[in-house]
């Protein structure tokens, strides 16, 4: 990919909202500004990927968990973001478990509709899809263990 | 993320993570800069402010190189000559 830092950017309409958010009703913010928090954000997400790479590399692991995230916003002296980042993680799981729930619910639902045989083919498609899923919790718990 | 060097895989939850520190970070940085900016003043938020927040505040020491702080281009090139000058004494 070659791209210098300077060159990746995240989407502005993105990071003016967030900026509104933050400061209080009627600030403006001038256009310089707003590319320089634009920069500014991309540049943390190349440093807190790099700081949370180093712990998983500490663990032996090839790939970044929420863990080393964490991990990494302590390192960076950003302890401020724990509390509010397990909250937002915890909504986010359950938000995942509701998800994965209703398409179970959409799929139960749909055998029920359809005939035996298109059920058989769909169903092994997505208990295929289901089984990587799984494997994939597996690996991680089980190198969580091994850590440990 | 991934056009870092070393990083393979990331995990969904650590994607997530990241994205919303990044928020968290946006809200941190904007406020701070405004906070002890003299854009109150103004009810603007500057570059200026955001380049003072970078170079007073420890958390932002990082961002240094990125939002380095204006300076006219006269005064560069003085420096710039001072810093020749130097070299040819030594």
């Amino acid at each position: 990919m070659a791209e210098r830092p300077e060159d990746l950017n995240l989407p502005n309409a993105v990071i003016t909202r967030i900026i509104k958010e933050a400061l209080p009703d009627g600030v403006n913010v001038s256009k310089e500004a707003r590319r320089a928090i634009s920069q500014a954000a991309s540049v943390f997400v190349l440093y807190a990927t790099s700081c949370a790479n180093n712990f998983a590399m500490k663990a032996k692991r090839k790939t970044l968990n929420a863990g080393d995230v964490m991990s990494a916003m302590e390192e960076m002296e950003f302890e401020r973001f724990l509390q509010p980042l397990r909250e937002a993680l915890e909504a986010y799981k359950k938000g995942q478990k509701g998800k994965k729930e209703a398409s179970e619910q959409k799929r139960k639902d749909k055998e029920k509709k359809n005939g035996t045989d298109e059920n058989d083919k769909s169903r092994d498609e997505e208990e295929d899809e289901h089984m990587d899923d799984e494997q994939e919790g597996e690996n991680e718990g089980e190198e969580e263990d091994v850590e440990n | 993320m991934k056009s870092s060097p070393d990083v393979s895989c990331i995990n969904q939850d650590a994607l997530f993570l990241t994205t919303k520190a990044t928020e968290l970070f946006v809200q941190h940085l904007a406020l701070s800069s405004y906070k002890n900016g003299s854009g109150k003043g103004t009810n603007t938020l500057s570059y200026s402010d955001l380049a003072r927040a970078a170079e007073e505040s420890e958390t932002f020491q990082f961002l240094t190189d990125i939002l380095p702080k204006k300076i006219l281009a006269r005064d560069y090139l003085k420096s710039l000559e001072e810093m020749d000058k130097d070299d040819d004494n030594l």
